[in-house]
């Protein structure tokens, strides 16, 4: 395994955040009745022709700057000439020979340490309408069937350097990119409902070595964690067939999910595409004034939150890498931190409580129904020891399901902790009178018996006493009896 | 097609052969005749070598022109328009299927 090393590029399609096509009017909303939002310029009907939609000149110049990318100021748009159902036209208007942005990176962290991606590109380009495949799978069915409704929907095809070396490395990369992307608002990055997609080009080499093996290009990854099987699965793949002595073959291939392998779908040998300049639609001139404008409305990207999170919440870089991974939780772990000023436990809430519920359910966390200063009213009262640590835990599924004040819900399941010293003594002495062999125990030193007391105290209370007080009480009720 | 593309100089090598213009025809079904298939074959190739011209020329240290008017920057804003109703977008639609073209199995 050591005698290779896997080289890998991503290219990634997102749908930018417009209200209306690249080149037309019809809407881009998603999950509409088929070919419901299509005319003449997306079906590609002769004669038809497209003007650019301003917004999304606007969207790809603020990802590019995002990406850390240089702006072309002179770019336009050219025909990318292939046949297939999904493209009406008989080809793709694309940027080929000017992308609108290029020579960029992220930067993402993986084991620990952090690394440089490069990417080559940024350009602007329509999306070809949906092939549905009958019986469900594009290898299985008999014909196909086509929605044009996608046709014409701006993109962004993002490309990086083959710079990346492990599946981890890609999934870390995607990561990254969906959090600038969401933070500057410029797509709504769903894998699920394709406004995010990837592929992968892979290939393996001799370690040492610095000519790319020959690459295959993988396909229908629908989470970031399948591009990563995926990928693992396509290098280990292309290892054996080197140490068989074979050859890797240049092709598509598409992630089986099921199976969790990768299949050959089609030989891709040097396609030409006959690429040449959009005659039907001008070129696009940028004033260095205009980049300026729209750097200037960039917010707060990540990397720059994470740092705060760390330097001035003295969060750990873990933490802060968890919660601005995703922009709700940033802006929730902001809006906490507003009204309540203890950063390290409002991360402890967000990342053990907050996210396990949401991962629990498949939710997102706008769908659910706690609030920021829902969650800082409940840190206080446990602050305040008014609840245990394990009410709270019952009380913030209650916040996060109903969306109720804690207050009330304590209220209601009569829920409040027990830190009434007069009536827990009462309860410490009966327990004390009714277990003599703990007692015992622990005078004689063997000090672990007090668990025993604090678990019959807890349970006489119905888990309600505030268990620091009850420690200390209990500690100083036995050596005193002693 | 016009006469004026059929004047082909002789002893040039030919860029587009009958089985290419049967190939784009299939693939932009086309249906043309024998005749239509010469035809388009020779002025084809007429308008290649036409193209040739420009070969000759020293294009170095020039900026591509993406257009050839000095047009630029026309842009819409992003403001939805109506679309097509759906028995117009499906009147070209060879065949259909719950609303979306049906086509051949194509990998």
């Amino acid at each position: 395994m050591n005698r290779y090393e896997a080289v890998i590029g991503l290219e990634v399609h997102v749908e930018l955040k417009t209200d209306t096509k690249l080149f037309c009017g019809c809407s881009t909303e998603f999950g509409k009745e088929p070919n419901t939002q299509v005319c003449p310029v997306c079906l590609g009907l002769p004669g038809a022709v497209g003007v650019l939609n301003k917004k999304v000149v606007e969207l790809a110049t603020k990802a590019g700057l995002a990406l850390n990318c240089a702006i072309g100021t002179y770019t336009w748009f050219d025909r990318k000439n292939y046949y297939y159902p999904d493209l009406p036209k008989g080809f793709q208007i694309s940027q080929v020979f000017r992308p609108i942005a290029y020579q960029g990176h992220l930067d993402i962290d993986v084991n620990g340490a952090t690394k440089r991606v490069n990417i080559t590109r940024a350009h602007i380009e329509e999306d070809p309408g949906k092939l549905v495949h009958s019986g469900g799978s594009i290898t299985t069915s008999r014909y196909s069937c086509v929605d044009y409704n996608r046709s014409g929907m701006p993109l962004i095809e993002i490309v990086s350097e083959p710079e990346m070396h492990s599946g981890e490395e890609a999934k870390a990369y995607l990561e990254k990119l969906k959090a600038i992307l969401e933070c500057i608002a410029v797509s709504d990055v769903k894998m699920e409902q394709g406004s995010l997609r990837c592929d992968a080009n892979v290939s393996v080499r001799p370690v040492g070595t610095t000519t790319l093996g020959t690459k295959t290009e993988i396909k229908n990854m629908n989470s970031f964690r399948s591009v990563q099987y995926a990928i693992e699965y396509e290098v280990e793949r292309q290892i054996d067939v080197l140490e068989d002595g074979g050859r890797v073959i240049q092709e598509t291939r598409g992630w089986d999910e099921n199976r969790g392998i990768t299949v050959s779908m089609r030989n891709k040998e040097n396609p030409d595409y006959r690429c040449f300049i959009e005659p039907e639609l001008t070129p696009i001139e940028l004033t260095e004034e205009w980049i300026e404008e729209v750097k200037a409305s960039i917010p707060e990207l990540p990397d720059a939150r994470r740092k705060r999170l760390v330097e001035e919440h003295g969060l750990p870089e873990y933490d802060a890498g968890v919660i601005t991974s995703s922009l709700a939780l940033a802006e929730f772990f902001d809006a906490t931190l507003k009204e309540f000023p203890d950063a390290k436990s409002i991360s402890n809430w967000i990342m053990g409580e907050l996210l396990r519920l949401l991962n629990a359910r498949n939710m997102e966390l706008s769908e659910a129904k706690i609030t920021p200063s829902g969650l800082a009213a409940l840190l206080k009262l446990i602050e305040k020891g008014s609840i245990s640590n394990k009410m709270a835990k019952e009380i913030v599924e209650v916040m996060f399901v109903e969306g109720k004040e804690p207050d009330q819900i304590i209220k209601e399941k009569g829920m409040s902790q027990i830190s009434d010293e007069g009536q827990l003594a009462q309860i410490i002495a009966e327990v004390i009178a009714k277990n003599p062999k703990s007692v015992a125990d622990y005078q004689a030193g063997k000090k672990q018996a007090i668990g025993f007391l604090v678990g019959q105290i807890m349970k006489a209370t119905k888990g309600q006493a505030n268990p620091g007080l009850v420690n200390t009480m209990l500690r100083d009720k036995l050596t005193e009896e002693a | 097609m016009s006469r004026i593309y059929r004047e082909r100089k002789v002893n040039q090598p030919v860029k587009i052969t009958e089985q290419d213009v049967e190939q784009v025809a299939l693939f932009s079904r086309l249906e043309l005749t024998e005749e239509d298939k010469a035809v388009y074959t020779e002025s084809l190739n007429t308008i290649l070598d036409y193209l040739d011209m420009l070969d000759k020329l020293d294009t170095n240290n020039i900026e591509p022109a993406a257009h050839v008017l000095s047009f630029k920057n026309v842009f819409r804003e992003d403001k939805l328009q109506s679309s097509l109703a759906k028995e117009l977008v499906l009147a070209n639609a060879p065949e259909e299927e719950a609303g979306c073209f049906k086509v051949p199995r194509i990998v």
